[in-house]
Protein backbone atom coordinates (compact mmCIF):
# COMPACT_ATOMS: atom_id res chain seq x y z
CA UNK A 1 0.00 0.00 0.00
CA UNK A 2 1.09 3.52 -0.71
CA UNK A 3 2.84 4.82 2.44
CA UNK A 4 1.28 8.26 1.98
CA UNK A 5 -2.16 6.67 2.11
CA UNK A 6 -1.13 4.47 5.03
CA UNK A 7 -0.88 7.61 7.17
CA UNK A 8 -4.62 8.14 6.85
CA UNK A 9 -5.50 4.65 8.06
CA UNK A 10 -5.65 5.72 11.77
CA UNK A 11 -8.14 8.43 10.78
CA UNK A 12 -10.28 5.87 9.03
CA UNK A 13 -10.18 3.59 12.08
CA UNK A 14 -11.21 6.50 14.29
CA UNK A 15 -14.15 7.25 12.01
CA UNK A 16 -15.30 3.61 12.10
CA UNK A 17 -14.95 3.49 15.90
CA UNK A 18 -16.91 6.73 16.21
CA UNK A 19 -19.76 5.47 14.06
CA UNK A 20 -20.02 2.12 15.86
CA UNK A 21 -19.84 3.67 19.32
CA UNK A 22 -22.68 6.06 18.51
CA UNK A 23 -24.84 3.51 16.64
CA UNK A 24 -24.55 0.72 19.22
CA UNK A 25 -25.45 3.11 22.03
CA UNK A 26 -22.06 2.63 23.67
CA UNK A 27 -21.93 6.41 23.86
CA UNK A 28 -25.04 8.55 24.08
CA UNK A 29 -25.82 9.98 20.65
CA UNK A 30 -26.43 13.31 22.40
CA UNK A 31 -22.80 13.47 23.41
CA UNK A 32 -21.54 12.01 20.15
CA UNK A 33 -23.92 11.95 17.20
CA UNK A 34 -23.07 9.23 14.63
CA UNK A 35 -20.59 10.33 12.02
CA UNK A 36 -23.05 9.67 9.21
CA UNK A 37 -25.58 12.08 10.80
CA UNK A 38 -22.78 14.62 11.14
CA UNK A 39 -22.03 14.19 7.43
CA UNK A 40 -25.70 14.65 6.56
CA UNK A 41 -25.83 17.79 8.70
CA UNK A 42 -22.71 19.06 6.93
CA UNK A 43 -24.40 18.65 3.54
CA UNK A 44 -27.45 20.57 4.81
CA UNK A 45 -25.24 23.36 6.12
CA UNK A 46 -23.53 23.58 2.76
CA UNK A 47 -26.86 23.59 0.90
CA UNK A 48 -28.43 26.42 2.85
CA UNK A 49 -25.17 28.40 2.59
CA UNK A 50 -24.64 28.79 6.35
CA UNK A 51 -21.25 27.15 6.27
CA UNK A 52 -20.09 29.16 3.25
CA UNK A 53 -21.07 32.61 4.52
CA UNK A 54 -19.76 32.02 8.02
CA UNK A 55 -16.65 30.32 6.67
CA UNK A 56 -15.89 33.17 4.28
CA UNK A 57 -16.18 35.68 7.08
CA UNK A 58 -13.85 33.60 9.29
CA UNK A 59 -11.26 33.04 6.59
CA UNK A 60 -11.19 36.74 5.75
CA UNK A 61 -10.57 37.62 9.41
CA UNK A 62 -7.87 35.00 9.86
CA UNK A 63 -6.21 35.82 6.54
CA UNK A 64 -6.12 39.56 7.09
CA UNK A 65 -4.95 39.26 10.70
CA UNK A 66 -2.29 36.75 9.83
CA UNK A 67 -1.00 38.72 6.86
CA UNK A 68 -0.66 41.85 8.99
CA UNK A 69 1.02 39.83 11.74
CA UNK A 70 3.58 38.43 9.28
CA UNK A 71 4.36 41.82 7.73
CA UNK A 72 4.66 43.73 11.01
CA UNK A 73 6.22 40.83 12.90
CA UNK A 74 8.92 40.19 10.31
CA UNK A 75 9.76 43.87 9.90
CA UNK A 76 9.93 44.39 13.66
CA UNK A 77 12.16 41.35 14.26
CA UNK A 78 14.57 42.23 11.47
CA UNK A 79 14.87 45.87 12.47
CA UNK A 80 15.39 44.87 16.09
CA UNK A 81 18.30 42.69 15.03
CA UNK A 82 19.59 45.39 12.72
CA UNK A 83 19.45 48.42 14.99
CA UNK A 84 20.52 47.94 18.60
CA UNK A 85 18.63 50.86 20.18
CA UNK A 86 15.36 49.42 18.90
CA UNK A 87 16.27 46.09 20.44
CA UNK A 88 17.07 47.68 23.80
CA UNK A 89 13.79 49.56 23.69
CA UNK A 90 11.49 46.76 22.56
CA UNK A 91 12.91 43.41 23.65
CA UNK A 92 11.62 43.73 27.28
CA UNK A 93 8.14 44.34 25.87
CA UNK A 94 8.40 41.40 23.49
CA UNK A 95 9.61 39.11 26.27
CA UNK A 96 6.81 40.24 28.59
CA UNK A 97 3.99 39.83 26.09
CA UNK A 98 5.20 36.63 24.41
CA UNK A 99 4.07 34.15 27.12
CA UNK A 100 0.82 36.00 27.80
CA UNK A 101 -2.31 33.99 26.82
CA UNK A 102 -3.56 36.06 23.92
CA UNK A 103 -7.18 34.99 24.38
CA UNK A 104 -7.17 37.31 27.41
CA UNK A 105 -7.20 40.13 24.86
CA UNK A 106 -10.56 39.08 23.39
CA UNK A 107 -12.66 41.40 25.63
CA UNK A 108 -10.12 44.18 25.11
CA UNK A 109 -10.28 44.13 21.32
CA UNK A 110 -14.10 43.88 21.45
CA UNK A 111 -14.15 46.91 23.75
CA UNK A 112 -12.03 48.82 21.25
CA UNK A 113 -13.48 47.69 17.95
CA UNK A 114 -16.84 46.04 18.65
CA UNK A 115 -18.28 42.71 17.51
CA UNK A 116 -17.32 42.86 13.82
CA UNK A 117 -14.27 41.99 11.78
CA UNK A 118 -12.00 44.68 13.26
CA UNK A 119 -11.74 43.17 16.71
CA UNK A 120 -10.90 39.70 15.33
CA UNK A 121 -8.31 41.01 12.92
CA UNK A 122 -6.65 43.08 15.64
CA UNK A 123 -6.68 40.13 18.03
CA UNK A 124 -5.04 37.84 15.47
CA UNK A 125 -2.52 40.53 14.57
CA UNK A 126 -1.53 41.00 18.23
CA UNK A 127 -1.60 37.32 19.04
CA UNK A 128 0.30 36.05 16.01
CA UNK A 129 2.88 38.78 15.60
CA UNK A 130 5.35 37.82 18.32
CA UNK A 131 6.24 34.31 17.14
CA UNK A 132 7.08 35.82 13.75
CA UNK A 133 9.04 38.66 15.40
CA UNK A 134 11.08 36.29 17.53
CA UNK A 135 11.81 34.00 14.58
CA UNK A 136 12.83 36.91 12.37
CA UNK A 137 14.97 38.42 15.14
CA UNK A 138 16.87 35.20 15.91
CA UNK A 139 17.29 34.43 12.23
CA UNK A 140 18.53 37.90 11.37
CA UNK A 141 20.96 37.86 14.28
CA UNK A 142 22.49 34.64 13.01
CA UNK A 143 23.52 36.21 9.67
CA UNK A 144 27.10 35.21 9.11
CA UNK A 145 29.71 37.93 9.45
CA UNK A 146 31.57 36.67 6.39
CA UNK A 147 28.40 36.94 4.24
CA UNK A 148 27.81 40.49 5.38
CA UNK A 149 31.43 41.35 4.65
CA UNK A 150 31.32 39.64 1.25
CA UNK A 151 28.28 41.65 0.21
CA UNK A 152 29.89 44.87 1.43
CA UNK A 153 33.10 44.16 -0.48
CA UNK A 154 31.06 43.60 -3.64
CA UNK A 155 29.67 47.09 -3.37
CA UNK A 156 26.37 46.53 -1.52
CA UNK A 157 25.17 49.51 0.51
CA UNK A 158 24.09 48.90 4.10
CA UNK A 159 20.41 48.98 3.16
CA UNK A 160 20.99 46.73 0.16
CA UNK A 161 22.78 44.28 2.42
CA UNK A 162 19.85 44.23 4.83
CA UNK A 163 17.68 43.02 1.98
CA UNK A 164 20.23 40.75 0.28
CA UNK A 165 21.87 39.10 3.29
CA UNK A 166 20.01 39.71 6.55
CA UNK A 167 16.50 38.98 5.27
CA UNK A 168 17.35 35.67 3.55
CA UNK A 169 19.47 34.63 6.54
CA UNK A 170 16.43 35.24 8.73
CA UNK A 171 14.07 33.34 6.43
CA UNK A 172 14.28 29.78 7.84
CA UNK A 173 13.51 30.83 11.41
CA UNK A 174 11.06 33.47 10.28
CA UNK A 175 9.08 30.86 8.35
CA UNK A 176 9.08 28.51 11.35
CA UNK A 177 7.71 31.31 13.51
CA UNK A 178 5.05 31.95 10.88
CA UNK A 179 3.93 28.33 11.06
CA UNK A 180 3.34 28.73 14.79
CA UNK A 181 1.44 31.94 14.01
CA UNK A 182 -0.75 30.11 11.51
CA UNK A 183 -1.83 27.57 14.13
CA UNK A 184 -2.40 30.33 16.68
CA UNK A 185 -4.57 32.27 14.25
CA UNK A 186 -7.10 29.42 14.06
CA UNK A 187 -7.23 29.14 17.85
CA UNK A 188 -7.73 32.86 18.33
CA UNK A 189 -10.24 33.12 15.52
CA UNK A 190 -12.57 30.41 16.78
CA UNK A 191 -12.34 31.36 20.44
CA UNK A 192 -13.02 35.03 19.78
CA UNK A 193 -15.97 34.19 17.54
CA UNK A 194 -17.37 31.86 20.20
CA UNK A 195 -17.31 34.65 22.74
CA UNK A 196 -18.21 37.75 20.79
CA UNK A 197 -19.39 37.58 17.18
CA UNK A 198 -22.48 37.43 15.01
CA UNK A 199 -20.79 35.53 12.19
CA UNK A 200 -18.05 33.02 11.61
CA UNK A 201 -17.18 29.39 12.42
CA UNK A 202 -16.94 30.05 16.14
CA UNK A 203 -20.28 31.83 16.22
CA UNK A 204 -21.87 28.98 14.26
CA UNK A 205 -20.47 26.34 16.63
CA UNK A 206 -21.76 28.25 19.64
CA UNK A 207 -25.15 28.88 18.09
CA UNK A 208 -25.71 25.28 16.96
CA UNK A 209 -24.54 23.95 20.31
CA UNK A 210 -26.90 26.23 22.22
CA UNK A 211 -29.86 25.25 20.03
CA UNK A 212 -29.18 21.54 20.43
CA UNK A 213 -28.21 20.73 16.83
CA UNK A 214 -25.24 18.67 17.95
CA UNK A 215 -24.73 16.84 14.64
CA UNK A 216 -24.46 20.20 12.82
CA UNK A 217 -22.19 21.54 15.55
CA UNK A 218 -19.85 18.58 15.09
CA UNK A 219 -19.93 19.18 11.35
CA UNK A 220 -18.60 22.72 11.83
CA UNK A 221 -15.97 21.60 14.36
CA UNK A 222 -14.70 18.98 11.91
CA UNK A 223 -14.68 21.54 9.08
CA UNK A 224 -12.49 23.88 11.12
CA UNK A 225 -10.14 21.03 12.04
CA UNK A 226 -9.85 19.99 8.40
CA UNK A 227 -9.23 23.56 7.22
CA UNK A 228 -6.51 23.99 9.86
CA UNK A 229 -4.86 20.81 8.68
CA UNK A 230 -5.03 21.81 5.01
CA UNK A 231 -3.68 25.29 5.76
CA UNK A 232 -0.71 23.79 7.60
CA UNK A 233 0.05 21.32 4.79
CA UNK A 234 -0.15 24.06 2.16
CA UNK A 235 2.07 26.27 4.26
CA UNK A 236 4.65 23.52 4.68
CA UNK A 237 4.73 23.02 0.91
CA UNK A 238 5.32 26.72 0.31
CA UNK A 239 7.95 26.82 3.04
CA UNK A 240 9.91 23.92 1.57
CA UNK A 241 9.78 25.61 -1.78
CA UNK A 242 11.08 28.88 -0.40
CA UNK A 243 13.88 27.04 1.42
CA UNK A 244 14.79 24.56 -1.32
CA UNK A 245 18.38 25.87 -1.23
CA UNK A 246 18.81 24.41 2.26
CA UNK A 247 18.44 20.73 1.39
CA UNK B 1 60.68 53.19 -7.01
CA UNK B 2 57.24 54.74 -6.93
CA UNK B 3 55.12 54.27 -3.82
CA UNK B 4 53.92 50.69 -3.33
CA UNK B 5 50.27 49.88 -4.10
CA UNK B 6 49.62 48.84 -0.53
CA UNK B 7 51.39 50.59 2.32
CA UNK B 8 50.88 49.27 5.83
CA UNK B 9 52.64 51.51 8.34
CA UNK B 10 52.82 51.09 12.12
CA UNK B 11 49.48 49.29 12.46
CA UNK B 12 48.50 48.18 15.95
CA UNK B 13 45.15 46.57 16.69
CA UNK B 14 43.50 45.64 19.95
CA UNK B 15 40.34 43.54 20.29
CA UNK B 16 38.03 44.71 23.02
CA UNK B 17 35.37 42.05 23.50
CA UNK B 18 32.21 43.21 25.36
CA UNK B 19 33.21 40.85 28.18
CA UNK B 20 36.62 39.40 29.01
CA UNK B 21 40.01 40.99 28.65
CA UNK B 22 41.31 42.94 25.70
CA UNK B 23 43.68 41.21 23.30
CA UNK B 24 46.56 42.91 21.54
CA UNK B 25 46.29 41.24 18.13
CA UNK B 26 48.76 43.24 16.06
CA UNK B 27 51.66 45.40 17.18
CA UNK B 28 53.45 47.92 14.98
CA UNK B 29 53.07 46.04 11.70
CA UNK B 30 54.56 47.61 8.57
CA UNK B 31 54.62 46.10 5.09
CA UNK B 32 54.69 47.41 1.54
CA UNK B 33 53.22 45.41 -1.33
CA UNK B 34 53.80 46.25 -4.97
CA UNK B 35 51.29 46.11 -7.80
CA UNK B 36 50.56 42.55 -8.99
CA UNK B 37 52.71 41.10 -6.26
CA UNK B 38 51.72 37.85 -4.50
CA UNK B 39 52.51 38.08 -0.79
CA UNK B 40 51.74 35.42 1.82
CA UNK B 41 51.13 36.27 5.47
CA UNK B 42 52.32 33.23 7.38
CA UNK B 43 52.10 32.55 11.08
CA UNK B 44 50.70 30.31 13.84
CA UNK B 45 46.98 30.48 14.51
CA UNK B 46 46.00 33.48 16.58
CA UNK B 47 48.93 35.60 15.36
CA UNK B 48 46.65 38.26 13.96
CA UNK B 49 47.25 37.55 10.27
CA UNK B 50 43.55 37.44 9.52
CA UNK B 51 43.06 40.62 11.53
CA UNK B 52 45.55 42.35 9.27
CA UNK B 53 43.61 41.12 6.25
CA UNK B 54 40.31 42.40 7.67
CA UNK B 55 41.91 45.80 8.32
CA UNK B 56 43.06 45.86 4.69
CA UNK B 57 39.56 44.96 3.56
CA UNK B 58 38.09 47.83 5.57
CA UNK B 59 36.00 45.44 7.69
CA UNK B 60 37.61 46.57 10.96
CA UNK B 61 38.46 50.17 11.89
CA UNK B 62 42.12 51.16 11.85
CA UNK B 63 42.96 52.51 15.29
CA UNK B 64 46.72 53.06 15.24
CA UNK B 65 48.93 53.45 12.18
CA UNK B 66 47.71 53.70 8.62
CA UNK B 67 46.96 51.59 5.58
CA UNK B 68 47.17 53.23 2.17
CA UNK B 69 45.97 51.77 -1.10
CA UNK B 70 47.25 53.62 -4.15
CA UNK B 71 48.15 56.45 -1.80
CA UNK B 72 44.67 56.77 -0.29
CA UNK B 73 43.48 55.52 3.13
CA UNK B 74 41.93 52.04 2.85
CA UNK B 75 38.49 53.13 4.10
CA UNK B 76 35.20 51.24 3.83
CA UNK B 77 35.00 47.88 2.01
CA UNK B 78 34.59 48.13 -1.74
CA UNK B 79 35.02 46.24 -4.98
CA UNK B 80 38.63 47.43 -5.37
CA UNK B 81 39.47 44.73 -2.80
CA UNK B 82 37.95 41.31 -3.32
CA UNK B 83 37.99 38.80 -0.47
CA UNK B 84 37.86 35.01 -0.35
CA UNK B 85 37.16 33.39 3.02
CA UNK B 86 38.16 30.01 4.42
CA UNK B 87 34.53 28.92 4.70
CA UNK B 88 33.58 30.26 1.26
CA UNK B 89 30.92 32.75 2.44
CA UNK B 90 28.72 31.96 -0.53
CA UNK B 91 25.10 33.09 -0.37
CA UNK B 92 23.47 29.71 0.35
CA UNK B 93 20.14 30.83 -1.12
CA UNK B 94 21.70 31.69 -4.48
CA UNK B 95 22.81 29.30 -7.19
CA UNK B 96 26.39 29.25 -8.46
CA UNK B 97 25.42 31.59 -11.29
CA UNK B 98 23.54 34.02 -9.04
CA UNK B 99 26.43 34.09 -6.60
CA UNK B 100 28.87 35.00 -9.36
CA UNK B 101 26.43 37.56 -10.75
CA UNK B 102 26.03 39.36 -7.43
CA UNK B 103 29.07 41.62 -7.64
CA UNK B 104 28.41 42.32 -11.32
CA UNK B 105 24.86 43.44 -10.52
CA UNK B 106 26.18 45.82 -7.87
CA UNK B 107 28.54 47.26 -10.49
CA UNK B 108 25.54 48.06 -12.67
CA UNK B 109 26.76 46.19 -15.74
CA UNK B 110 24.15 45.66 -18.48
CA UNK B 111 22.40 42.32 -18.20
CA UNK B 112 23.85 40.70 -21.28
CA UNK B 113 27.39 41.63 -20.34
CA UNK B 114 27.09 40.35 -16.78
CA UNK B 115 25.66 37.03 -17.94
CA UNK B 116 28.52 36.60 -20.36
CA UNK B 117 31.12 37.57 -17.82
CA UNK B 118 29.69 35.34 -15.08
CA UNK B 119 29.65 32.40 -17.48
CA UNK B 120 33.26 32.92 -18.51
CA UNK B 121 34.44 32.96 -14.88
CA UNK B 122 32.35 29.91 -14.01
CA UNK B 123 34.12 28.15 -16.88
CA UNK B 124 37.51 29.50 -15.81
CA UNK B 125 37.20 27.71 -12.45
CA UNK B 126 35.86 24.56 -14.11
CA UNK B 127 32.26 24.67 -12.89
CA UNK B 128 30.57 24.44 -16.27
CA UNK B 129 27.40 22.38 -15.81
CA UNK B 130 26.91 23.42 -12.18
CA UNK B 131 25.54 26.92 -12.86
CA UNK B 132 22.14 26.12 -11.36
CA UNK B 133 23.37 24.18 -8.33
CA UNK B 134 23.05 25.58 -4.84
CA UNK B 135 26.19 25.69 -2.64
CA UNK B 136 24.73 22.97 -0.39
CA UNK B 137 24.83 20.60 -3.39
CA UNK B 138 28.55 21.14 -4.04
CA UNK B 139 31.74 19.73 -2.53
CA UNK B 140 34.07 21.98 -0.53
CA UNK B 141 36.43 22.38 -3.47
CA UNK B 142 33.60 23.36 -5.81
CA UNK B 143 32.27 25.86 -3.28
CA UNK B 144 35.66 27.51 -3.05
CA UNK B 145 35.90 27.60 -6.85
CA UNK B 146 32.55 29.37 -6.90
CA UNK B 147 33.77 31.87 -4.31
CA UNK B 148 36.91 32.45 -6.36
CA UNK B 149 34.89 32.97 -9.55
CA UNK B 150 32.56 35.35 -7.73
CA UNK B 151 35.47 37.47 -6.54
CA UNK B 152 37.49 37.37 -9.76
CA UNK B 153 34.41 38.26 -11.83
CA UNK B 154 34.14 41.83 -10.56
CA UNK B 155 37.85 42.26 -11.25
CA UNK B 156 39.22 43.71 -8.00
CA UNK B 157 42.71 45.21 -8.17
CA UNK B 158 43.57 43.46 -4.93
CA UNK B 159 42.67 39.93 -3.91
CA UNK B 160 42.54 39.25 -0.16
CA UNK B 161 42.53 35.55 0.67
CA UNK B 162 41.89 34.32 4.20
CA UNK B 163 43.20 30.73 4.41
CA UNK B 164 41.08 29.96 1.36
CA UNK B 165 42.15 26.34 1.06
CA UNK B 166 42.29 25.61 4.79
CA UNK B 167 38.95 23.79 4.84
CA UNK B 168 39.71 21.50 1.88
CA UNK B 169 41.13 17.99 1.80
CA UNK B 170 44.79 17.58 0.83
CA UNK B 171 44.25 16.55 -2.81
CA UNK B 172 41.73 19.28 -3.52
CA UNK B 173 43.97 21.80 -1.80
CA UNK B 174 47.01 21.05 -3.95
CA UNK B 175 44.87 21.14 -7.10
CA UNK B 176 43.39 24.49 -6.12
CA UNK B 177 46.84 25.87 -5.35
CA UNK B 178 48.16 25.13 -8.82
CA UNK B 179 44.97 26.48 -10.39
CA UNK B 180 45.19 29.69 -8.41
CA UNK B 181 48.78 30.13 -9.50
CA UNK B 182 47.77 29.54 -13.12
CA UNK B 183 44.94 32.08 -12.90
CA UNK B 184 47.22 34.62 -11.22
CA UNK B 185 49.80 34.24 -13.99
CA UNK B 186 47.21 34.77 -16.71
CA UNK B 187 45.45 37.69 -15.01
CA UNK B 188 47.94 39.14 -12.54
CA UNK B 189 46.50 40.89 -9.49
CA UNK B 190 47.92 41.96 -6.19
CA UNK B 191 47.28 39.07 -3.82
CA UNK B 192 47.56 39.00 -0.03
CA UNK B 193 47.26 35.38 1.00
CA UNK B 194 46.87 34.39 4.64
CA UNK B 195 47.96 30.86 5.54
CA UNK B 196 49.63 28.79 8.23
CA UNK B 197 50.89 26.25 5.70
CA UNK B 198 54.59 26.84 4.94
CA UNK B 199 54.68 24.82 1.69
CA UNK B 200 51.59 26.58 0.40
CA UNK B 201 53.13 29.99 1.13
CA UNK B 202 56.45 29.14 -0.56
CA UNK B 203 54.74 27.60 -3.57
CA UNK B 204 52.29 30.44 -4.23
CA UNK B 205 53.88 33.67 -3.05
CA UNK B 206 56.73 35.78 -4.33
CA UNK B 207 57.40 36.99 -0.82
CA UNK B 208 56.44 35.46 2.50
CA UNK B 209 55.92 37.68 5.54
CA UNK B 210 56.47 35.52 8.62
CA UNK B 211 54.49 36.73 11.61
CA UNK B 212 55.26 36.20 15.28
CA UNK B 213 52.91 34.73 17.88
CA UNK B 214 50.53 37.13 19.58
CA UNK B 215 50.89 40.05 19.54
CA UNK B 216 51.43 39.69 15.79
CA UNK B 217 54.48 41.40 14.39
CA UNK B 218 56.25 40.85 11.11
CA UNK B 219 59.29 38.88 12.10
CA UNK B 220 60.91 38.39 8.71
CA UNK B 221 60.17 38.80 5.04
CA UNK B 222 61.56 36.00 2.87
CA UNK B 223 61.91 36.27 -0.90
CA UNK B 224 60.43 33.13 -2.48
CA UNK B 225 60.66 34.23 -6.07
CA UNK B 226 62.53 31.34 -7.65
CA UNK B 227 61.77 29.31 -10.75
CA UNK B 228 58.45 27.58 -10.08
CA UNK B 229 57.96 26.02 -13.49
CA UNK B 230 59.68 22.81 -12.43
CA UNK B 231 57.19 19.97 -12.80
CA UNK B 232 58.51 18.38 -9.64
CA UNK B 233 58.78 21.64 -7.79
CA UNK B 234 58.08 20.23 -4.33
CA UNK B 235 61.30 18.20 -4.55
CA UNK B 236 63.42 20.91 -6.15
CA UNK B 237 66.39 22.29 -4.24
CA UNK B 238 65.17 25.90 -4.29
CA UNK B 239 61.80 24.91 -2.84
CA UNK B 240 63.11 22.63 -0.13
CA UNK B 241 65.65 25.21 1.04
CA UNK B 242 63.05 27.97 1.29
CA UNK B 243 60.63 25.74 3.17
CA UNK B 244 63.40 24.81 5.62
CA UNK B 245 64.40 28.40 6.13
CA UNK B 246 60.86 29.53 6.83
CA UNK B 247 60.05 26.47 8.93
CA UNK B 248 62.82 27.39 11.32
CA UNK B 249 61.41 30.89 11.67
CA UNK B 250 57.86 29.64 12.19
CA UNK B 251 58.66 26.78 14.54
CA UNK B 252 59.91 29.09 17.26
CA UNK B 253 56.75 31.14 17.02
CA UNK B 254 54.50 28.10 17.03
CA UNK B 255 56.16 26.86 20.22
CA UNK B 256 55.75 30.30 21.80
CA UNK B 257 52.11 30.32 20.84
CA UNK B 258 51.65 26.87 22.43
CA UNK B 259 53.32 27.94 25.65
CA UNK B 260 51.10 31.01 25.87
CA UNK B 261 48.03 28.88 25.55
CA UNK B 262 49.25 26.39 28.17
CA UNK B 263 50.48 29.15 30.50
Amino acid sequence: MNPALLRYVPLLLLAVAWETAARTGLVSSLALPPLTSVAAAWIDLMKDGELITNGASSLWRAGAGLLLAIVFGAALGIFMAWWRPLNVLLSPLVEMFYPMPKSALIPVTVLWLGFGNGSKILLILLGCMLPVTIGAFNGARSSEQALVWSARSMGASRLRMLWDVVVPSALPELLNGTRTALALSFILLVSSELIAARQGFGYLIGFLGASGSYDAMFAVVLTVALLGFIADRLYLMLMHRALRWQL
Amino acid sequence: MAQAQIVIAGVTHTYRPPSGRTVLALEDVSLDVGTREFVALLGPSGCGKSTLLYLLGGFLPIETGRILIDGKPAGAPGPDRGIVFQHFALFPWKTVRSNVLYGLERMGLPREEREKRAQSFIELVGLHGFEDSYPSQLSGGMRQRTALARTLAFDPKILLMDEPFGALDAQTRSLMQSELLGIWRRTPKTVIFVTHDVQEAVYLAGRVAVMSARPGRIKAIVDTNFDKNDTDIFKSKGFVEKVDEIWNLVRIEAIKAQEKRVG
